[in-house]
């Protein structure tokens, strides 16, 4: 008998299928690896001994760690989706496309029609180590997740392109209390849309679609949703019994195909040599050469301590701060003179207000009659925890640790803290906060992804981190974001790093990330003397001690690390004391309760998804707002804004006709249209077209579209004009009209005016990527810069879409446009004057929220506009201000109009007092990269801060709320001082 | 306008300063280091390779620039660094396209980074056709643009005919030597007026190739296409050419010299497109002319010859894409890469590796953004676009180059 054996090795597990002659299954297993791949695969086959022993056997390995092994044990090996598709094609002929879920990977086949294999690309999450990471973040077993979400009653938007997005996506949405069930089924419904636009690009999936890979055959609810989403019936959604196999299949039967076979025993020398091989690779240097080292590394770390107080026994005034952060909740009590009494350090699993509570009932029990005088809370919960135990103190986190850093060192003048979420670094020039520094959405490998990273291969945090302090040469892992160190990982793993030196390569990645992504040091010296280190993440030494030799200096790490926070807003609160805390008693507790429903708002359309907490004594919080309208009503909405202004000056377009006798001609609400608008709306209804634009942008018009997408690296703006084009196409016009820009309008700021290769070519990408039926899409490409040249051209455009326009048409048509151009530009410049001079005149502060004209689009900037207003700060753009103010040349090659808008308005915000810009940065956005050092300096020179917000289709309003507060703390700060002097 | 205070290149520096060339194509770039000899500069190719310069390039540059622009200016910085210059006689180079691109920043991104390490006083000299920069001590003379035009084309042959060459040697290294000398032989006659003689050149060359033992074994074969940086430079692409030899493939690169047309052909297409740049519009009409003719020269010698596929001439490959995207389109590698994907697979070249750096912008267009439409057009087509960045692992990148290369070799077994 000659058996067939197909091992697949993945990211994650290991799976083996063998075959019989008659090509029956006889045996099957799928197992966690948990990166001891080569010794697994030794073991397997060994277990398979009884059967194997006296027989032929011919093997094949897949997978993405499987290569490695084979290379080593010289073992034929075969690419995963090719065997997939082989296995596809021998059992289940009528499928036409096949998707399969792995640990790491995500894979379409499209086998009607042209057969193409796509894989997930480098940056793209929605595979099962995603889910994983979600289920652990919810703290349930991945069969609680799959029951949950099969009950759910609302899809809430959860961000599909990478595990760290939707992370940050998912967590307020536990914070607010959302349902679990809601929160499963909608972390599934990511992976599908994930699959949707980063695999299918712009291919419909649809016909006979088989499951396969753990993750589809294990998790009933993501079926359901892959189902629900391509609308497949019964007998179209096909789950073989084999799906977790389907690739350890599929090699069996290439294995068939080789000519080699092996002796069981010649199958396990192979094995064994591929086990025993050592490999040697390039790591980087230990962290300790010696033990002296580690000792005086020891000891000084126990230098920054705070000392304790026997709760049970105290008696005098005792301050409580609570720091509800993004996964652990952090409390602190703490006596007269600062000493501990107690302290608590806990994952939220899910639910910060249970925790508190718990804390609270502890802490009252040990002594009945404690005095709490005064009561504080911060953090991503704040508001949540303030309403439930009504504390008496809330301060955005940023304030209260830098009071906490403060306390260990006064003179400190550089903080950074790293949590499980979030980092935060923040630079102290006299006496106040001069820059904070927050980590962008894409390089948020922290702390919980060193946790959820040590989980996953089977250790525990603190295991994992003690273990690292002895790698003897750390693995180098690069430093993007979680979904590349995966991979880099699992290439260490291949080549046969230890836990130890992986764990000590992981340490260093992490600081890597935050010295260079995030803070973007050049000189370690840029720091400061006095560095202060905290937040969960430093209480792994081997993070610290990675952190001290990357700077080449020691830091100071109070031994609180992980409770600065909740530290810090006990010092506030108790500086704050009121005459009476009004915290919730102990007996108040015993009936304290709370439910939570989520409902939509209704208030205006956005129909935003709000989280109602309700609590036992009748209080309500509501959650999830992106404005303040459901909170305080219709009322407080005289701040200015210059970003609503425009949009609603935009949307009166809708209703301008003129004659129309050419008939309707669509045009797309996207990218530059927000600022051309004007000019094209004009000139086309003045050349006789009744113009029909496309709806205000949505979730659901971006879904719309999504299927069409080539390119899920694109920034959202770009990525939402496909459904603004399905959108116009249902309303029915037979053309539509969108011009290819290369350049745009030459304002005289600049040395060249492009546009960016996004905004000028998408059109495009359009015509080549959505089915347009009879539609017609007209894009010339045309430059508004030489009007002579500009009429000549778009008459000759026409002529050739078989559209006649006379001379005295195409002059009136222009003129008009122009001037309506320019007459929209200084309405909104004399409203951005006025909307400064309200500010001067009520004494408020004003933002200039600086991005692009399409920023204005609420679907794109989130309501971060409106947050601004509802915090009282009037709000300018970039294009509102200083247009013509005189030209210098800068560093950078200054040569799109767009991005010299915001050179401009830089500068002018230099010179006003009261105002600070915050930069809107569209994530993919490549041209940034450019700008936002580039204004970062041009603030900076001028003392101005610098803010800077990552937007995509995320909806995390959470996170930017605090540094928008942090911000405005800032600068009250800043304006105190000034004051005094 | 020019309040700028870069270091200018001066004449005096000529003579003083040695210029580091960033490597982006072995041959090619060889004989170019000594064609700027031969014009009396000191210059030094920079063929370092080790993992500091992408230390350097994360260290100095923003974490969303594009990984060319990471790499060069880590090289660059890495050779400052190593110790090998003297800062007050070195100076740096890098071309500037002038485009809407973001890689027309990429030279302010350099000489940042130099003010960030203290190391200002480095001249950075831009190459580019738009008089963006200029500097009293580096010229374009016609002279110099000659011997330019024929390094590029020398190099674009030697890279056509050795590919097809390499995968099939019965010897291992025997191609390697002939390309080393003639790489070197060319490099040579760029000090006197022998490189001109290119009938006879070709013919050696042509000759010595083919006197390589080879196998007559089917190789799938493989065009790269991508981003200029990407496409060639092994250091970017982590040795794309060698893997794919290495997997039993042949690649397949079409010349630098079609890249530099459509630079020119697009200074034609502004003006007819938006009547901008007259005086540039003429001079890169006369310029076309004279570039496709010399690439003629070299492509006829290659048919006459009979041995080696033939490749296609710039006047080919320009009207490729006419069906899927507009000359207009002339931000990044534009409409070219676009044209350069179906020229492949009109030749017959069904297997494409698009290369681009991560998050390119352009790409989203030109690249992903007419895959649908070719593979629509062209079912047997078996394109595959890879990102590269410096976090992306190799191993991620060759899994999915493997699996391209699988259904190439059911396809040719078909």
């Amino acid at each position: 008998m000659t058996y067939k054996i197909g091992l697949d090795i993945g990211s994650t597990t290991i799976k083996a299928v063998v075959l019989d002659e008659q090509d029956n299954v006889v045996y099957k297993s799928y197992e966690r690896h948990k990166s001891r791949v080569r010794e697994m695969a030794l073991e397997k086959i060994i277990e398979l001994k009884d059967l194997l022993k006296d027989n032929k056997v011919k093997v094949a390995i897949t997978g993405s760690a499987g290569l490695g092994i084979a290379n080593m044990g010289e073992l034929p090996f075969v690419q995963e989706v090719f065997a997939t598709t082989k296995a596809v094609k021998k059992y289940h002929p009528k499928s036409d496309v096949v998707i399969e879920l792995g640990g790491e990977d995500a894979k379409i086949i499209f086998l009607k029609g042209a057969v193409e294999e796509r894989m997930n690309s480098t940056c793209a999450g929605g595979t099962g180590a995603f889910i994983d990471q979600m289920a652990s973040l919810l703290n349930v077993d991945l069969e609680t997740l799959d029951t949950l979400s099969q009950n759910y009653t609302k899809i809430y938007p959860i961000a599909s392109r990478c595990g760290v997005f939707a992370k940050t996506d998912i967590q307020p949405l536990i914070n607010q209390g959302a349902q679990k069930e809601n929160i499963a089924a909608s972390i599934f419904q990511a992976v599908v849309d994930q699959t949707i636009t980063g695999l299918a690009q712009g291919r419909r999936i649809e016909g006979n679609v088989l499951f396969l890979g753990g993750p589809l055959s294990f998790n009933k609810g993501l079926r359901e949703r892959f189902i629900d989403t391509l609308k497949l019936n019964e007998d179209e959604a096909v789950i073989p019994d084999m799906g977790p196999y389907f690739v350890g299949l599929g090699a069996a039967i290439f294995a068939d195909s080789n000519n080699e076979s092996y002796s069981y025993r010649q199958l396990l020398d192979a094995l064994t040599r591929s086990a025993n091989t050592k490999v040697s690779q390039a790591g980087l240097p230990p962290l300790f050469q010696n033990d002296d080292e580690y000792l005086e590394f020891k000891n000084r770390h126990a230098l920054a301590k705070v000392d304790h107080t026997e709760l049970r026994t105290y008696n005098g005034k005792a301050y409580l701060g609570v720091d509800a952060g993004s996964t652990t909740t952090k409390v602190v009590l703490m006596d007269e003179n600062n000493n501990l009494l107690y302290t608590n350090y806990t994952n939220n699993k899910g639910n910060p207000i249970d925790v508190v509570k718990a804390q609270l009932e502890h802490i009252y029990l040990q002594n009945p009659t404690l005095n709490i005088a005064s009561s504080g809370v911060t953090g991503y919960g704040e508001e949540l925890i303030r309403q439930a135990f009504h504390l008496d103190v809330g301060e955005v986190e940023t304030i209260s640790h830098y009071r906490a850093a403060k306390h260990f060192k006064p003179e400190v003048d550089f903080i950074i803290d790293i949590g499980g979420q979030d980092m935060k670094c923040f630079k102290i020039k006299e006496d106040r906060i001069d820059e904070i520094i927050l980590n962008e959405a894409c390089s948020s490998g922290c702390g919980s992804f060193i946790e959820t990273f040590a989980k996953s291969l089977g250790y525990d945090i603190i295991q994992f981190s003690q273990m690292g302090l002895l790698g003897k040469n750390p693995v180098d892992l690069g430093s993007r974001c979680t979904v590349f160190m995966n991979s880099s990982v699992k290439q260490a793993q291949k080549n046969g790093a230890t836990i130890e030196d992986i764990s000590a390569g992981l340490a260093i990645s992490v600081v890597k990330n935050a010295l260079y992504k995030v803070i973007r040091i050049n000189d370690p010296e840029d720091l400061g003397k006095n560095i202060v280190v905290q937040g969960g993440t430093f209480l792994n030494d081997t993070v610290l001690r990675s952190f001290e030799i990357e700077l080449g200096k020691n830091v100071v790490r109070p031994q609180i690390s992980g409770l600065m926070g909740a530290y810090g807003i006990a010092l506030i609160a108790k500086e704050q004391a009121p005459v009476k805390s009004s915290i919730l008693s102990m007996k108040d507790l015993v009936d304290f309760s709370h439910e939570s429903k989520v409902i939509n708002c209704n208030l205006c359309t956005n129909h935003c998804s709000l989280t109602i907490n309700t609590f036992n004594d009748g209080k309500r919080l509501i959650a999830g707002n992106k404005c303040e309208r459901p909170i305080k009503g219709e009322t407080n909405f005289n701040i200015p804004n210059v970003y609503s202004f425009k949009y609603s000056k935009l949307e009166e377009y809708k209703d301008i006709k003129g004659s129309g006798h050419r008939g309707e001609i669509g045009v797309p609400m996207v990218l530059n249209m927000y600022d051309n608008l004007p000019f094209w709306h004009t000139f086309l209804t003045s050349l006789g077209y009744d113009v029909v634009l496309s709806d205000k942008s949505s979730k659901a018009i971006y879904n719309k579209g999504q299927h069409t997408i080539p390119s899920d690296t694109a920034c959202y703006p770009a990525k939402i004009v496909h459904g603004h084009i399905l959108n116009l196409m249902e309303k029915g016009v037979k053309q539509i009209f969108y011009p290819a820009m290369t350049y745009n309008f030459d304002e005289g700021i600049s040395e060249n005016c492009f546009n960016c290769p996004v905004v000028a070519y998408y059109p495009e990408v359009i015509e080549a990527n959505i089915d347009l039926d009879n539609t017609q899409l007209l894009y010339p490409y045309i430059s508004l810069n030489n009007r002579k040249d500009f009429m000549k051209k778009m008459r000759k455009y026409f002529k050739e879409n078989g559209i006649i326009i006379s001379k005295k048409e195409m002059e009136e048509a222009t003129e008009k446009a122009f001037i309506q151009y320019d007459k929209h530009k200084i309405e909104v410049e004399d409203y951005a004057i006025k909307a400064l001079e309200y500010a001067e005149s009520e004494g408020i502060m004003s933002i200039c929220l600086a991005g692009r004209p399409y920023h204005i689009d609420p679907e794109i900037n989130h309501g971060i506009d409106r947050l601004i207003t509802s915090l009282g700060c009037a709000v300018i753009s970039e294009d509102s201000i200083a247009r013509n103010s005189e030209f210098k040349k800068l560093k950078v090659l200054n040569q799109w109009t767009y991005h010299a808008r915001l050179y401009q308005a830089a500068k002018y915000v230099s010179t006003l007092d009261n105002c600070e810009m915050i930069q809107l940065v569209s994530f993919g956005c490549g041209l940034d990269s450019i700008t936002t050092d580039e204004i970062r300096d041009i603030l900076k020179v001028n003392d101005k801060l610098y803010t800077q917000i990552k937007i995509d289709e995320i909806d995390n309003l959470g996170a930017v709320k605090i540094r928008i507060r942090s911000l405005l703390a800032a600068m009250r700060n800043r304006g105190e001082e000034d004051a005094t002097r | 306008m020019q309040q700028d205070n870069r270091v200018e290149f001066t004449q005096e520096m000529k003579k003083t300063h040695t210029i580091l060339i960033p490597n982006m194509l072995n041959m090619h770039f060889e004989i170019i280091e000594q064609l700027l000899i031969s014009e009396g500069y000191k210059v030094e190719l920079l063929k370092t390779t080790h993992h500091n310069i992408v230390n350097e390039g994360v260290k100095n540059v923003h974490n969303d620039t594009c990984y060319p622009a990471l790499l060069v200016v880590g090289q660059m910085i890495d050779a400052l660094k190593s110790g090998k210059y003297d800062l007050n006689k070195v100076a740096l180079i890098m071309t500037q396209t002038g485009g809407g691109c973001r890689a027309s920043n990429y030279i302010h991104l350099l000489r940042k980074a130099l003010k960030n390490n203290g190391m200002e006083q480095v001249p950075v000299i831009s190459v580019n056709f738009y008089g963006l920069e200029t500097n009293s001590g580096f010229k374009f003379t016609y002279r110099f643009l000659i011997k330019a035009v024929y390094a590029i084309i020398y190099g674009d042959m030697l890279m056509w005919i050795s590919n097809q060459c390499k995968p099939y040697e019965l010897n291992a290294g025997d191609t390697e030597a002939v390309d080393k000398k003639w790489t070197k032989r060319i490099a040579d006659q760029m000090h006197s007026p022998s490189f001109l003689r290119v009938k006879r050149n070709y013919k050696a060359i042509l000759e010595d190739y083919e006197a390589i033992p080879k196998s007559n074994e089917e190789k799938v074969r493989v065009g790269i296409v991508g981003e200029i940086y990407m496409k060639y430079s092994p250091l970017g692409n982590n040795e794309l050419e060698k893997f794919l030899i290495r997997e039993g493939a042949e690649p397949v690169l079409s010349g630098l010299l079609d890249f530099i047309a459509y630079c020119c052909e697009n200074m034609v297409l502004d003006y007819d497109l938006y009547n901008i740049n007259k005086v540039n519009r003429n001079l890169a009409r006369i310029a076309l002319r004279y570039l496709v003719h010399s690439q003629n020269k070299m492509i006829k010698a290659i048919k006459k010859h009979g041995k080696f596929k033939v490749m296609s001439n710039f006047n080919e490959v320009k009207v490729m894409a006419k069906d899927y995207i507009s000359k207009g389109v002339k931000m990044g590698e534009g409409w070219l890469l676009t044209s350069e994907m179906l020229e492949l697979i009109h030749s017959g070249v069904n297997n494409v590796i698009c290369t681009q750096p991560f998050g390119c912008l352009p790409n989203h267009i030109v690249a992903k953004g007419m895959m649908r439409k070719i593979k629509d057009n062209y079912p047997e087509s078996n394109v595959v676009a890879i990102d590269y960045d410096p976090g992306a692992s190799t191993i991620n990148q060759e899994n999915r180059i493997k699996l391209m290369l699988s259904n190439a070799k059911m396809n040719m077994e078909k």
